[in-house]
């Protein structure tokens, strides 16, 4: 399995992403830098966390507007899998390929913590790798998580089924103390309506290797991946 | 010409930033604060002449780039 990461100035996420990405499929990803306008054929581009173009303007809105971003656009339309982790998840939504917004967290905090998230569907290429239900617990670090959209868009993505992840406590419970940013209805990740889009705040692949103490519930994300689309 | 955009979040979106400088205020001893919403001033040095050519330009940036329509409203002041 072939995937693209893309690279913004500012991106710094992206070494743990590829580390996570060659430990599920066996090859080193590929690396995309904002300029490129080309990208060779993948089965999965991923655009990492961190600062793109130091957050000006907007989290994600310079990237979003980024020569490599008509191209992921452009692909995402034809159904190639596009995962944005935090900052990723920022770019897609001021890109238009998912809905809503990410506002200041409601703490106004900078939060870097391990939280706990209820995996909403198993139904997709992204979440396969879990149970319907299952608690998983995964890091967060992000100052501007707190997920909105209007009424009618949340309650699209309600309908549709399409929040993949919504912050819970241990017990699996969604309840507002454990809604660390202030998320509508908790979200933490939603999907595109075709489901080949995710975006999620939490850092599923900081929570693959052992040796970074951050357990290793985000390998069945990855895992997930390969099994549906090699 | 010079255009003055204001953005502003969206009324009913929450203001976290807007809710602790008024918090900071009324602490400061400041009364009678219902309350604060903080946006942001962009300026622009345009080289338009005809102001609505200009207002035309200016709004397609806002809708483009400038602003994100699911959160925050803007205005626009040429001169």
């Amino acid at each position: 399995m072939n995937t693209a990461v893309v690279i913004f100035p500012g991106s710094n996420r992206e070494r743990d992403l590829c580390l996570a990405l060659k430990r599920a499929t066996g090859r080193d990803p590929l690396c995309v830098w904002h300029r490129d306008s080309e990208l060779p054929s993948v089965d999965l581009i991923v655009l990492p966390g961190g600062f793109a173009y130091g957050d000006y303007l907007r989290c994600g809105a310079m990237a979003a507007h980024s020569p490599i971003m008509r191209e992921v656009k452009a692909r995402a339309e034809r159904g190639t899998p596009v995962l944005g982790i935090c900052n990723g998840f920022q770019v897609l939504t001021e890109a238009g390929l998912l809905p809503g917004a990410l506002l200041t967290n409601r703490t106004l905090n900078f939060i870097c913590r391990d939280v706990h998230l209820r995996v909403e569907t198993n139904q997709t290429i992204f979440t396969c790798g879990y149970a319907a239900g299952q608690t998983i617990r995964v890091p967060v670090a992000h100052h501007d998580g707190n997920y909105t959209a209007d009424e009618a868009t949340l309650d699209e993505l309600e309908d549709r089924g399409l929040v993949a992840f919504r912050y819970c406590n241990a017990a699996g419970e969604i309840d507002d103390d454990a809604n660390v940013n202030g998320s509508a209805h908790a979200i933490a990740g939603i999907f595109n309506r075709g489901r080949t889009v995710l975006g999620l705040m939490p850092h599923p692949e900081d929570a693959t290797d052992p040796l970074m103490g951050c357990g290793t519930d985000g390998s069945a994300l990855f895992a997930g991946l390969v099994g549906a689309l090699q | 010409m010079k255009a003055r955009i204001h953005v502003k979040l969206k009324p009913g979106v929450l203001d976290p930033q807007g809710k602790a400088i008024g918090n900071a205020l009324r602490s400061l001893g400041f009364t009678g604060i219902d309350e604060v919403r903080q946006g942001k001033l962009i300026e622009l040095d345009l080289a338009d002449t005809d102001p609505q050519s200009a207002r035309a330009r200016v709004e397609a940036m806002c809708r483009t780039l400038l602003a994100n329509p699911v959160i925050e409203d803007y205005a626009i002041e040429l001169g």
